[in-house]
Parts: structure tokens; sequence; C-alpha cells
């Protein structure tokens, strides 16, 4: 019996479980870092408890304040979505221990699939098709490049304990080999607190598929198809779709097949993914796919699945976990239309997918996709966690359609406060390759440049931007003078102002004049030799403008915000912020410092005071949104003062690291 | 209420050629407006902004809310004086909105001669001041100025209406609850140092601003002490131990965001004079206020109907007039101004004692009801003659005169023709202390017409000289009488006018209905107070 679950996650997935929660009649449970105190999820749950501050390692990752507030709350269930606990066997353990239901696998199940050697291992013992490599645990240099060697390459290096390609490197030939290796090695201690690596031959044209499994506790397994999750980025999946492009029967039922003997070999029970390798070079045959890894959890991409298949598999996961019996048996499964999923990221796809933090200001899903987000507008995006927005998915009869839904729906949404990848995912969405399903996981990276170039601003728009950035334009009513109307005016000279906008760090200044009544004029850079917009109108709440330009009246979507304005078109967010005047005595001082460019932590720091330092030498470390930069020295000099040590969490703009002398040497 | 119906075709010649003159003369106007807007020249500006300054109208601009008007005042103050170079008289005012509140700004242009104060740059301070205490507008001064204009101290310092005149009237405003405000931008050396130091609240610029009541060179000069201007006088000086500024900026930007923190910090009621009106929401006039540039005729003389105008400057051209059939050459009537409600007295031909008693009349239900009053000034004067005089005209003249003078409800005038005589005063003239003057770019001002003052001149010379026997001829009489009339045609420019202050401003007819509503809006600041007039004599 299951009455009330609690969920121990956040965002889209702890708000995508409380509905299926809540039209099964279960009471649900929040649990929210200090972080979150306000967030959607915990504002949806009927109760919500308080686990910690901010950092996951002191909230959503910690066991002992879940457990206490599954306890405080009377929960009898523990849902942990995916990510943070999901996968851990020891709080299975702690879980069923306080006589909870974990929703999940068994521990050991989890264990078993946990550290991918020993799973590939077990594998092999089930006669599901492992990909070549070495998964021991000697971990020398001179070992793992022998079997590298033997593998032959390309290799590629992997950690033990990893997921979502933290501490996975390719490497193209033996001298790189080293570098690779302890890069990874590093990257998997700081994200797994475990340096083991394995290394497995590099497969080309490689297409990753992965099966959807289920198990229950009376022996039963299906598989619910495939998902093809092979348009990534960085090893990150980026759009995930059902079924895959190109799948036949055969294929399907093979991979099926694999992955049903997968579950079993653990006696698995609940929701998992099994992850294969496909080699596409010719097709999908198969000969050709090879076990990876198995996730002992809900994935991200779930939703696809759920819209072929017709099962909510969040319920499926709780009739299990109450000892029910799968609800549909193999045959009784089928694929129906196509489904394709995106995910919506704070983050700049033009420079090398720089995650963002910020204030969603506005925020407007476009119509015809399924949603599954755990933000609304005036939600922030902060740097402690993962920057996903939300989920978008389109189901339609076929993948065409279902692309094209999609593709629209994105580009009618509207995110303002923060850079977004949305303008990325519809050009992936419409990319001619991917369109036609000549599908692997390089494709993004072949034509990254296409599908990140940044698109200038068609002038109109910018100069609408600029316009409704300068404030001139009264567009709220709550001035309380008969005069409000009038709005910038003067006798004989036209009224300006000066706007600066800024895009990536470049600041551009902007001339907005009202030469008449009904009539601005804007001039800048990008605006040729200035635009001029007539018989200006403005509606839905100040965010649809529309004026007169060439002769042709032009309607637009503008959301102006405290520190910054977006337009819209053409499926593309263009977003200027509006530089904040430097201030401070520091500001003014110029070259001699070292700041955060984003708010995280200070991983290490490579200098200290009093140390000589020339231009571009690394002085600190940082990780920020699950990414590691490396600060550099602007110029020549010596280090005055340290401000700041490991672990260090810094906020946007701090200070760092103060240099000294030699700065107008030469 | 009633609607006006326009009689104007804008498809006439007639038309069209007044409108041709009226923009032609828009024109003039707005060429000298543009060159006075760049003030001290391209070079001037280019050090200024070396110095890492905004330009003054930049400062006034970003000191104001971005979708604020400006109402500028004294635009046109010092032109052609003092050899022409002291643009705006070196000091831009003028009221907008800050924080939503209407305000006062004074901003010192320090690339005019260094912003030092001529004779009529202390009368604009002063006007601005003035305006500012009698609609209750928080005064916010930006200071550039290297204070009195040495060569010309004799008419800036020692007179009542002179430099100190500044300072009496911060400290009483102050008394009143009218907030004042300092930003020290520049200079602001001897006198000027009491800008600031007079200011309920000041903010200074670092290595920018400066106050001392005497400058290095003069301090070596007396005691011998070397000391740089930022030692002396500058922001940390003032901020930290002197305590002469509140507030210390790291520039333009910053001090005058910290002005705008300053101005919403004030609390107060702010329009308080919108309460006791009965406002509206705005309408626009059925007839298009451009079309006032071919109602007005070429020449002053040629007389037109006045409604035409009123019908193009107030909302929907409703118009209830009073009196309409009784001194027909005064129209006077209620509107509402971008819904504010006035009353409206607009000459229509030459002052009859009925025009005036009715004008009178229409002032005192005005003033009953605490409705501002819009006078729209066209007159050459009264009616004279024997029969006139001996109806008592200069006494219904005195009624119209009294009631005006004495009137507390708001005064507007807007000069759009002549401005000529006693009719001046009837009218509300500068002397009758209306809250704004405005005048178009067409009007003339003057005792009388240059015509009549030189056929006066030449009477009384020819007198003279038949008494000694003397004969004059027609010619001689006409080239006595030319330099009169040129003088009077010079001196009654609205160009002129405008440069001596006699008025708040020339303005361009067609926008005349926002000066209004501005003006309005202005003067609705202050609470209507009720009136108590003088004896009339009957």
């Amino acid at each position: 019996m299951i009455s009330k679950i609690l969920i121990a996650n956040r965002g889209e997935i702890a708000c995508r479980i409380m509905r299926t929660a809540r039209r099964m009649g279960i009471a649900t449970v929040a649990v929210y870092s200090d972080a979150d105190c306000a967030a959607l999820h915990v504002r949806m749950a009927d109760e919500a408890v308080r686990i910690g501050p901010a950092p996951a390692a002191q909230s959503y990752l910690d066991m002992a304040s879940v457990l206490r507030a599954a306890k405080a709350s009377g929960a009898d269930a523990i849902h942990p979505g995916y990510g943070f606990l999901s996968e851990n066997p020891a709080f299975v353990e702690a879980v069923e221990a306080e006589g909870l239901t974990f929703i999940g696998p068994s521990a050991a199940a989890i264990r078993a699939m946990g550290l991918k050697d020993a799973a590939k291992q077990l594998m092999e013992k089930a006669k599901v098709p492992v990909v070549p490599g070495y998964h021991g645990d000697a971990q020398e240099l001179v070992v793992l490049a022998g079997k590298a060697n033997e593998i032959g390459f390309p290799v590629l290096i992997k950690a033990r304990a990893g997921g979502g390609g933290k501490g996975m490197r390719k490497v193209e030939e033996p001298g790189a080999f080293a570098a690779a290796l302890s890069s990874a090695k590093r990257e998997a201690k700081a994200s797994f607190g475990d340096e083991r690596v394995l290394v497995e031959k590099y497969v080309a044209t490689p297409r990753h598929i992965e099966i959807q499994v289920f198990g229950d506790s009376h022996g039963n397994v299906v598989h619910l198809f495939e998902r093809d999750c092979s348009a990534q980025r960085r090893h990150q999946k980026v759009i995930e779709e059902a079924p895959a492009p190109g799948m036949t029967e055969e294929m399907r039922a093979a991979m099926g097949d694999a992955a049903v003997a997968a579950a079993k070999a653990i006696d698995y029970r609940g929701a998992g993914t099994v992850e294969f390798i496909v080699d596409a070079s010719e097709g999908l045959r198969p000969d050709r796919f090879w076990f990876m890894e198995m996730n002992t959890r809900l994935q991200v991409e779930h939703p696809v699945t759920e819209l072929i298949t017709g099962v909510d598999l969040v319920e499926w996961q709780i009739r299990v976990a109450r000892g029910e019996r799968l609800p549909l048996a193999q045959d009784e499964l089928a694929i129906n239309g196509h489904a394709v999923e995106a995910r919506i990221y704070a983050e700049d796809a033009a420079r090398g997918f720089l995650p963002a933090t910020g204030t969603i200001g506005h925020l407007s899903f476009g119509s015809g996709m399924r949603v599954d987000s755990g933000v609304v507008a005036g939600d922030a995006i902060t740097p402690f966690y993962d920057p996903m927005i939300a989920k978008g998915i389109v189901h339609a009869p076929s993948r065409s359609e279902a692309l094209d839904g999609l593709a629209g729906a994105l580009a009618r949404t509207e995110i303002a406060g923060t850079v977004t990848n949305l303008s990325f995912l519809i050009r992936l969405l419409r990319q001619d390759d991917f369109a036609c399903a000549q599908l692997d996981t390089g494709l993004i990276d072949r034509h990254l440049a296409a599908l990140t170039d940044e698109k200038a601003t068609p002038p109109g728009l910018l100069a609408m931007m600029a316009l409704a950035a300068s404030g001139m334009v009264p567009t709220d009513a709550a001035e309380d003078a008969p005069t409000a109307d009038i709005g910038p005016w003067a006798h004989w000279v036209a009224p300006r102002r000066t706007v600066r906008l800024e895009r990536g760090g470049e600041i551009c200044a902007y001339v907005v004049c009202r030469p008449g009544a009904s009539q601005w004029t804007v001039s800048g850079e990008g605006l040729a030799d200035g635009i001029t917009l007539s018989q200006l109108e403005i509606g839905d709440n100040g965010q649809s403008w529309s004026a007169v330009i060439d002769g042709v009246r032009r309607r637009m979507r503008i959301i102006r915000l405290a520190g910054s304005v977006t337009g819209f078109a053409e499926g593309a967010s263009h977003e200027r912020m509006l530089p904040k005047a430097v201030r401070s005595d520091l500001a003014a001082a110029g070259g001699d410092q070292i700041t955060a460019p984003m708010p995280g932590v200070v991983k290490q720091v490579l200098a200290s005071a009093g140390q000589a330092v020339v231009a571009d030498e690394p002085l600190v470390i940082m990780e920020a949104m699950k990414m590691e930069m490396t600060l550099t020295a602007p110029r020549d000099g010596e280090i005055a003062e340290v401000l700041v040590s490991a672990d260090d969490q810094v906020s946007d703009g701090a200070v760092l690291i103060m240099l000294t002398g030699a700065a107008d040497a030469g | 209420m009633s609607v006006i119906a326009s009689k104007i075709s804008t498809s006439s010649e007639a038309f069209r050629a007044n409108a041709a003159q009226m923009q032609a003369l828009v024109a003039e106007i707005g060429a000298v407006a543009e060159t006075t807007a760049r003030g001290g020249g391209e070079a001037a500006r280019q050090r200024h902004l070396e110095r890492g300054k905004l330009l003054p109208r930049e400062r006034v601009r970003v000191l104001l809310d971005a979708d604020s008007p400006f109402l500028e005042i004294g635009a046109f103050a010092a032109h052609d004086l003092y050899g022409g170079e002291i643009a705006a008289a070196g000091v831009i005012a003028g009221i907008g909105r800050v924080m939503g509140r209407d305000v006062m700004v004074v901003c010192n242009d320090a690339t005019v001669k260094g912003g030092t104060y001529y004779p009529m740059t202390v009368k604009k301070h002063l006007r601005a001041q003035e305006i500012a205490e009698a609609n209750h507008l928080p005064c916010v001064y930006l200071v550039d100025s290297g204070g009195a204009n040495l060569p010309n101290q004799d008419e800036v310092f020692p007179d009542r209406d002179h430099f100190g005149r500044i300072f009496f009237n911060q400290a009483n405003m102050s008394a009143k609850g009218i907030a004042q405000i300092a930003v020290v931008m520049g200079s602001c050396t001897a006198g000027g140092a009491y800008v600031p130091a007079m200011s309920d609240e000041t903010i200074i610029v670092r290595n920018q601003g400066t106050i001392f009541l005497a400058g290095p060179p003069l301090v070596k000069a007396a005691t011998g002490e070397v000391v740089s201007a930022e030692d002396l006088g500058g922001g940390d000086v003032h901020t930290r131990l002197s305590g002469v500024a509140d507030h210390l900026a790291e520039d333009d930007a910053h001090a005058l965001e910290l002005a705008r923190r300053a101005v919403g910090n004030l609390n107060g009621p702010g329009r308080a004079g919108l309460a006791t009106i009965d406002w509206l929401a705005a309408e626009e006039p059925l007839y298009d206020p451009a079309e006032i540039a071919g109602i007005v005729p070429q020449d002053l003389r040629q007389p037109y109907d006045i409604r035409e105008v009123i019908a193009r400057l107030v909302d929907g051209s409703r118009f209830d007039e009073f009196k309409a059939r009784y001194g027909t050459s005064i129209v006077c009537g209620f509107a509402h101004v971008m819904g504010m409600p006035v009353g409206l007295i607009a000459n229509n031909g030459v002052l009859f004692s009925e025009s005036a008693v009715k004008a009178a009349h229409f002032v005192e239900l005005c003033s009953q009801r605490k409705i501002p009053l819009v006078f729209l000034q066209n007159i050459t004067g009264f009616m004279v003659g024997q029969k006139y005089e001996a109806g008592g005209i200069a006494k219904d003249g005195a009624k119209l005169v009294t009631a005006v003078a004495t009137t507390s409800v708001p005064k507007i005038t807007m000069i759009v023709g002549g401005s000529f005589g006693a009719g001046n005063y009837g009218m509300c003239g500068r002397a009758f202390s209306p809250r704004f003057l405005w005048t178009w770019p067409n009007s003339r001002i003057s005792v009388m017409g240059g015509e009549q003052a030189a056929g006066v001149l030449a009477s009384v010379k020819r007198d003279a000289i038949e008494r000694k026997g003397g004969s004059w001829s027609a010619k001689e009489e006409a080239e006595f009488k030319q330099p009169t009339i040129e003088m009077f045609e010079r001196q009654a420019h609205p160009l002129y006018a405008s440069a001596r202050l006699w008025d708040d401003g020339i303005v361009n007819p067609m926008k005349s209905r926002e000066v209004l509503a501005l003006s309005l809006a202005a003067a609705l600041n202050a609470p209507i107070g009720e009136t108590k007039f003088g004896v009339f004599r009957m």
C-alpha cells in the first residue's frame, strides 16, 4: 500500500512524478534545499520539507536528511526521480531499513550495474553483446595504453563509476593517450570520487539506441521498445526520439531480447534502460549493437516512450513498487506513431554551450507540445543544479510531422531573462541530415558551426528592441498624471536617448529619437543608416510591438525585463543585456583583478601572493554549472592577494585574485 | 458639452499660404533652437566630453524618467545678447518627471563660458526658481559653473534680483517644503558654493565636482598654501570631512542615479492640485492641431475666429462658451486640455467695456470653482475714443485687470498674435505672474504698434515745428518715423522678447496643446487656494 510518496528530487521530474501520483490518489511530499524554497515542485506538492542548504551534497544528496523528511511527513514510499540518489544502493538499503518502499530496483540490481566493467562481465555471461574493451582493475598508464593498442585506435576512455559523459575521452592515436587518461581521471575523481577508468573500442558512425525495460517482483520483464538518443553533444543527449529511425523488426527484436535478458540477469524490478551503442555505418544490423550500460532508474527522455506506447511509466513504477504485476504483457505493447523530445537548457550555444543562470522573467511555451517543466516565470536558474529549463515533447503519426511539430512549438516558445539553446534545438530539428535520419552521435559536432552560428539580429527587430529598452515609450498606464500619454517630448529639439545594449561582452550604443509624436528613429551598430518606426502600437501587456518600417507594418514580440530585453523572430530569440554602470572603486582599477565569470566553486588556486605571473598563466580553476574553467592572468604581473581558496563558493563577479605591478610595463 | 464646428477649408489657397508662412517661421525658430541646443560649440563640447563628463542636455535626459517630457523654459534666453555666444544663457532649465514626480531642473552648461552667470543667466535661474516655488516643484540643480561672470559683475551681483536671490529662494523654498537637491558635477566656486551648501541634499562627483569659497589660485595668493582643487574641495573632502555634500558619486551617471533616488525619497503629495480638480481621460481634439498653421493669417491685423484655434487645442474640440452673445470681442468658456478642466479666455478683436466685464465675470467663476485659466492673447488694446472713455472703459478694463491680478487659480498665458498696450495687462501679461507665459513665432509684443508709436512721436514733433512757424514735409515725416517703426519692429519680435525672458519661450503652435497640458499639469503640483479679489471699481 502506498498512500504518500516523498519525491527525493526537484525540478521537472519531481513535478512530473507528482502529476501521476495525484492522478492515482496518492499524496505527495516535496523536499527542497534553501535555493528551491519557492520552486514549482515545492508549491505543487501536498507537503514540503526543507532538507538543507543549496549545495546538492548537503541537501538532495544527503540521505539522512531525505529520510528524516520522509519520517516527518509520514510518507510510506520514496521516488528518487533521476540523478541525485536514484542509483545509490546504500540509499535503497537505508530506505528499506526504515520500512519504507523504494520506488525503483533493488540495491543489488543497482550495485550490479553500477560499475561498468563488472556490469559488462555480467552481460557477457548473459549472452548480451558488449563492446570490446578492457574493464580490468589495472589503472597504470602502461597497462591501459597497451590494452588500447590491442583494442585498436580510436578508443574511448570512460570513468568506471561514470555516466552522462563525465570522465569520458575519445583518443585518436597512441600519442594522445597519456594526456587524455590523466584528464579523464581528474574529471572522474571530481565527479564521482572514483578516478578508475576503463578503455573501450571506439565505434565509428555510432548511434545511441536504448531499450526501455520494465520488470516486476514476479519475475516478469518486458521492454517498451527503443529510444534513439544519437543527437548528442559531448555525450550529453540533446534530442531523443522513439522509435529509432530505420529500425527493423528483426533488429528491434534482437535488441529487445538482449535488454530483457540483461534485466533478467539481475532480477530487475521497475523501470530501467539498457543503453546500446550501434554501428550504423551500414544501416541497423542485428549483429552490430553492443551493450554499454544499464541505467537503473527512470530516464530524462522517458516521455517519448510514454507517448508512443500510451503507458504512464511512473504509474507502472508505483504499481510495481506496490507489488502488482506488470499491467501489460510484451505482446500487448505496440508502437503508435513517433515522438520526439528536446531538452531546453539555459546555455549559450554560440559560446561553447556555456551554462547560464538568471531569472526567467518571461516564460511562454509554444502550444502543441507536451511540456515537462519544473519552472514557471519568475523562477531563477541557479548555479547549484542542472540548468535544464524544461523538456518539450511532440507526438505525431510520423517522424517528419513530429519534428516539424516540435520545431514549430519551440519556435513559438518565449523565454527571457536567461540565454537558452532554443534556436540551436530548432536548427537541429530542421538540419538536413537529422531531418532525413542520417543520424550518428557525431552529427552535432560535424555541423556545430551551422547549428550554433549566431544569426545577426534583424535590423527592424534590433531597432524595436532598442526602442523598448530605452524606456521612452510609456507602456504602463500606472502613471497617475493626465499628461502621462505625452511621453518624451520637447518644444523644438526632438527628444533622444542613448541606449546601451550588451551581447556577449560587446556593448553597442543606439540613439533612439522621437522626431514626431508617432514616429521614432533608431540608429547604431547594425542598423545601416538608421531605422524609422512609425505608427507605433503596443499591446499584450507591452509584449507585442508593432510599427510601420519601410512601408510594411511589422509585428514583433519583445520582452523587456529589468536587466534585459529579448526579441523573438523566426524561431530565434535575440537577447541583449542592459549593462549596469560601473560603480565601485575596485572596478575602476581595471585589469588588476581576476573575477569569477559566473557563480561557482573554486576547485583549485594555482597562484599565491607575491608570485610573479605571465599573461595567460592559469591562476584559478573554477567549477561552475558542472563545467571546469581555468582563469588566467590577463597580463604579466605579480599576485598581490589571493582572496579565495579551494572549495569556496563564489558569486558572479567576485574578485578572486588581485594583481599588481607591470600593469603599464613598456 | 457643445462641440466647435470648424468652418476652415484646409484646401483653400489662404489656408495653404498661411500654413506655408507659419511653417517658415517655425523652421526659423527651430533652427535657432537647434543651434542653441549645441551649447558652447563643438570644441567646448569635446573638451567637456574628454573630461569624462556628460554633456549638459544628456545630464538632464539621464536624470529624467525615460518616458518623461521636458518642458523647457527660457530656451532662447540671451539670444543675440553678449555677442550672441551665450546659448540659452548658459543654463538649461525646465520641468520633467523624475521617479514619476514633476521637478524643476536647472543645469549649468559649462561648455558656454564655463557656465558663468551673465545677467540673463541669473534672470533665468531666478525665473526657474519662481516657477518651482509657485508650482511646488522640487528643484534639482546640476551644478557646473564658474560663478558670476566677472566682466558683468555689476549686473549680476548687487541688486535684489541678482545672484544672491538664488540662495534666498533656496532657503525659502526649503522652508516651504519644496525640496532643493544639488548635484555638483563640476566647479562650484565662491558664491556658487552656496547652491550645494543651501540644498537639502547634495551629491558630488569624485575627481570632478569641487566646492570651495576660494579656488587654489586665490588660496595661494591669500595664504601661500598650495593645494589641488580636489584636495581643497573635492568629493572626498566634502562627503568624508566637511559634510558640505552628502553622497559621493563615481561619475555623472552615478550622480544622476543618486539624484533620482533622492527625488524618489521625497515623499509628500506631489500633484496636490490634481486632487482639487475633476480630471477626465484625455481625448484628442476633433480637428488636427497641425491645422493651426493654416488658420492664423499672415498679417497680424487680419482678424480670424479664435474658436478655430480653440477647436484644435481642447479635448474633443468641446467648448462650452460663456456669454457667447455678449461682449463678443472676447471668447470665454470651459473646456478640457488632456483631461484637465480649464477656463479659456481668448481675444477675438479689440477689447470693449462689455468684453472686459464679461471676462472679469468669467475669472470670478473660475476662481470660485478653482478651475485653471488659460489666456490666448491676441490683442491690439482697449477701444479708444470719446464714446468709450466716457463709457468708462478704463474702469471696466481695471475690473478685468483686478480680477486677473488677484485670482488664486493657476494662469497660463499664450501669446498667439499681438500683445499691445493695456490689452497685455487684462490678458495676463508677464507682470500679472501667469505660471507660464508662452509665445508663438508669429507674435509681436510692444506698448503699442510701431506705426502708432511713430505717429505719436511725429505729431508731437510736427506740433513743435509748426509752433515755431516751421514746416515739415511728408517725406521728412516719413524719414523721421522710419527708425521708430524699425525699432518697434525689432523689439517686438518674439526672439527679441524671449532673449530677455519676457516670456518662458517661443513654442511651436502645432505643439501648443502639449505645452498647455504640461504647463497645467506642472501648475497642479500646487494646491489651488481660495481667491480674495481686490476692490472692483464699479
